[in-house]
């Protein structure tokens, strides 16, 4: 397999980014972008197949609180603590998607128990305050003078370059799928679940695969984020309202290109920048407002997302064409 | 001739040169079709004739992509679906369709809903349980328990509902036993013997002949042949291909 | 235990008068969902909305509660309907996920409307009613209240689907949506009366919620996904499923907190929902 050639320039050339030493607001937009974009893509891999989740957030907490609590109670530094994270996550997204697959739970109906995983995570979170802080939220401890590398402490170059590392694996995996059976095991699944069963493919096993790539990318940026932003709470890492959100970026940005997510991410991150700049701490409802009508906007005139205008012709004619089929 | 049926007849059905299909497939090329008020008339022909299509043109399911459709001089392709019951059209569907978690005369009321029909609810239902007693004593059950004769008789109960001028019916004896069948164009015979137009579509040529006054041959879509129900009942063709004679 | 103890027997009045509150919203979301195939994912929004109502005309406007309420109701009925007209209606051709999705953005312009309106402060109507002592167990005179009414919401729902033609063409079109035309009813009308109807049984709840709770711009979260589970447990669309499976929620939240404590009871709850599902891919009460 021969792998393309200027995705991989783009990335060199991202990572010299920091060298040009750009202001320190402009490093912190483009990481948090980056790691978006990293979940957005991780949640386009099961969504562009018709499995709808918005319980994604679940996995970003799991894997997040994981590393975490395993760093603050126990020491562990982050470089293991999220490995750990995202198995944790993985484990979830298999409890949960395994039966769903298993007995078809598809549809509304899968989107629904996803959407009650997410908030179960949420939950026990807000519950378990003795230890995450409840929804006051957490901060993993400093690291001793010098030890900043070993507990993934550092400044924003050094997130860039993980973030970067991160999102390249995610466009990898991405491009992987797309030359692998699997993808179109899923997209004859997406089609027609019992027709492609009835010629051989395992449905469940297959479904399960996608879920623990996606799952395991979305826990990846969540778990990263956390260490980066050295705060959590369960808004940001659990239950309904993020995991929309990572809904949006992807949709918006496009959930059948591998950069559609990306550019979605960049578009959120950009859109809810402008809109704190444009409306200030007095008008807080303002983000989520102009957030929300866009995403009606998107489904109403533009549901392929933004990469759905790049597309060739014939398919960009196609107004109608779903944003991804669910199979009931 | 019950008054609750009485409707002022006179509206011939008149369908010119139908073209109708679904997506890529085309059903019907050209069709043309009359009936005249007061008349029965049959659309026979095989499998994939084109039956079901026909009958869902003029009731508005299905929009032809060209010809003209009228009835009583009035362009029904002008009128949108659920206003043609209120028109004098009532189609008792393929496979019946007949709500089965609503009870038998929840069933009925929905067959009443325009607005024209609702003043005549309760006169219309009794005149449908006159017709079929059967409805009467299973009115308040679920009309998805009962068997397939009887929820035949509901759907058409349910047609009658809306005090239709024509009644077009599509394969009444589907998925019936023999005696069942019998019963149910017994039935059909009794409707139009109240002076109800009907247009009948069927598989079951020998039997639907015996009941209509014309008939129309349909085949791939076009119709191969009409006439007059016992000249088409002794055409040799017809015999050959759809009576089993010889 | 004894099962006669007095707190264990408020858990389980509580439990059931907190069914009632949830089986108003989970009717309206079924409605919906069974005529026009569409999940309102914003439907705790539009709650929240008629909350907010309630709560600016009440204590800021100075109305008497009564009048607030009667304004509250068609109100939210009204957002129902503009809500089907604007997002919903051009959406009817296209995939599941799309509506679900549009709906969520009405979700976050709801939350951000509110919260440019009025903040993100918790609002309060200051309304209460005595607690009425029934043996030795103490019940809210607010809850008995909203419970009352709430069951009186749903009875005339079912009246209105039991005996009108509306109605019942309703329960109808939620079966078979492409022979209605054959019966002279308009789709595109009963899904506008379904959105209305759906839209004042949100009105409703939100009268019953703002006496029980504050309100804020995320007030929605606190129940909206708990209603959804309760749907999806009735089985989506199946109305008197839904209507038992939130006094089956409502009991197990309330017995919950009995024993652990109220966060606790929700993760049960959830747990016993994603459990119901795979047991029941189709919901509790499918046939």
């Amino acid at each position: 397999m021969k792998l393309p050639l200027l995705p991989i320039l783009l990335l060199v050339l991202l990572a010299g980014v920091p060298l040009l030493s750009p202001p320190d607001y402009f490093m912190h937009l483009l990481i948090t972008a980056l790691l978006t974009a990293v979940m957005g893509t991780g949640w386009a891999m099961m969504g562009r197949f018709g499995l709808v989740s918005f319980g994604h957030g679940a996995f970003l907490g799991a894997s997040a609180y994981t590393m975490a609590l395993l760093w603050n109670e126990l020491g562990i530094t982050p470089w293991l603590g999220i490995p750990v994270g995202v198995l944790v996550a993985v484990l979830l997204g298999v409890l949960l998607g395994y039966p769903c697959f298993r007995l078809r739970v598809v549809g509304h109906y899968f989107a629904l128990v996803t959407l009650a995983a997410g908030e179960i995570v949420r939950i026990l979170v807000t519950a378990l305050r003795e230890h995450t802080g409840g929804s006051l939220g957490m901060t993993p401890n400093q690291a001793p003078p010098g030890g900043g590398f070993l507990a993934m402490q550092f400044d924003k170059a050094g997130f860039w370059w993980v973030a970067l590392g991160a999102w390249g694996l995610a466009l990898l995996a991405w491009w992987l799928l797309d030359r692998s059976m699997t993808s179109k095991a899923l997209a004859a699944i997406a089609e027609d679940e019992d027709a492609a069963a009835s010629v051989g493919i395992q449905v469940t096993r297959e479904k399960l695969k996608i879920t623990v790539i996606s799952v395991a990318f979305a826990a990846l940026a969540g778990a990263l984020m956390a260490q980066y932003r050295m705060y959590l709470n369960p808004e940001s890492l659990s239950g309904l309202g993020i995991s929309l959100q990572i809904v949006f970026s992807a949709i918006a940005g496009g959930m059948y290109a591998p950069f559609g997510p990306s550019i979605g991410a960049v578009i959120t991150i950009g859109l809810e920048e402008a809109l704190r700049f444009g409306f200030g701490t007095e008008f807080t409802g303002g983000a989520p407002l102009v957030y929300g009508v866009l995403l009606v906007l998107f489904m109403l005139f533009l549901p392929r997302g933004i990469a759905g205008l790049l597309e060739r012709r014939p398919q960009a004619r196609k107004p109608a064409a779903p944003a991804v089929q669910l199979a009931e | 001739m019950s008054a609750a049926m009485k409707q002022s007849a006179g509206a011939t059905l008149e369908l010119s040169n139908i073209h109708a299909g679904y997506g890529d497939f085309q059903a019907l090329f050209g069709v043309s079709l009359r009936v005249e008020p007061g008349e029965a008339v049959g659309v026979v022909g095989p499998n994939g004739a084109g039956k079901t299509t026909l009958l869902r043109v003029i009731s508005g399911l299905l929009r032809p992509r060209a010809g003209t459709l009228r009835f009583g001089g009035q362009d029904l392709l002008q009128v949108p679906a659920h206003a043609l019951p209120a028109l004098g059209i009532a189609h008792v569907p393929e496979n019946r369709r007949l709500f089965p978690h609503l009870t038998v005369e929840e069933n009925l009321k929905v067959g009443a809903f325009s607005k024209a029909s609702r003043a005549h609810f309760e006169q219309r239902r009794d005149h449908v349980y006159s017709l079929f007693p059967r409805m009467q004593q299973r009115r308040h059950q679920l009309a998805g328990t009962m068997s397939g004769g009887e929820q035949q008789m509901c759907a058409i109960g349910r047609a009658l509902m809306s005090g239709p001028k024509i009644l077009l019916l599509d394969e009444p004896s589907a998925g019936l036993a023999p005696l069942v069948v019998q019963q149910v164009f017994a039935l059909v015979k009794r409707i139009r013997e109240e002076g109800l137009t009907v247009l009948i579509v069927e598989q079951n040529v020998a039997q639907v002949l015996r009941v209509v006054d014309r008939a129309y041959v349909l085949e791939t879509g076009r119709v191969a042949a009409e006439g007059r129900a016992a000249e088409l009942a002794a055409d040799p063709a017809i015999r050959r291909s759809y009576l089993g004679g010889h | 235990m004894d099962l006669l103890d007095p707190f264990f027997l408020e858990a389980l009045v509580n439990g059931i008068l907190l069914g009632g509150v949830f089986a108003l919203p989970a009717l309206g979301l079924n409605l919906v969902f069974g005529v026009v195939d569409v999940v309102w994912l914003c439907y705790a929004e539009l709650v929240m909305v008629g909350m907010y109502a309630a709560w600016f005309l009440y204590t800021q406007a100075g109305w008497p509660l009564w009048a607030a309420f009667a304004v509250c109701l068609p109100l939210v009925s009204l957002l129902g309907l503009l809500l089907h007209l604007l997002v919903v209606k051009p959406l009817l051709n296209q995939p599941p996920i799309n509506q679900v999705l549009a709906t969520g953005g009405v979700l976050f312009v709801l939350q951000g409307a509110a919260t440019l309106a009025f903040r993100t402060d918790f609002r309060s109507l200051g309304v209460d009613m005595p607690p009425m002592e029934v043996g030795d167990v103490f019940v809210s005179g607010t809850k008995l209240a909203a419970f009352c009414a709430a069951l009186l919401g749903a009875a005339v729902l079912w009246a209105f689907l039991k005996f009108t033609y509306v109605g019942v063409a309703i329960r109808a079109i939620a079966r078979d949506r492409e022979v209605m035309p054959l019966m002279g009813v308009d789709p595109q009308r009963i899904y506008l009366i379904a959105s209305a109807v759906g839209g004042a049984l949100a009105g409703l709840a939100a009268c019953l919620l703002v006496v029980q709770l504050d309100v804020h711009p995320f007030v929605g979260l606190s129940f909206g996904p708990i209603t959804f589970m309760i749907c999806v447990m009735g089985g989506l669309g199946n109305m008197l499923g839904g209507f038992l499976a939130a006094f089956l929620m409502g009991l197990i939240i309330s017995v919950g907190g009995f024993w652990g404590n109220t966060e606790y009871s929700y993760v049960i709850a959830f747990l016993f929902f994603i459990l119901t599902i795979f047991a029941r891919p189709r919901g509790l009460f499918a046939r």
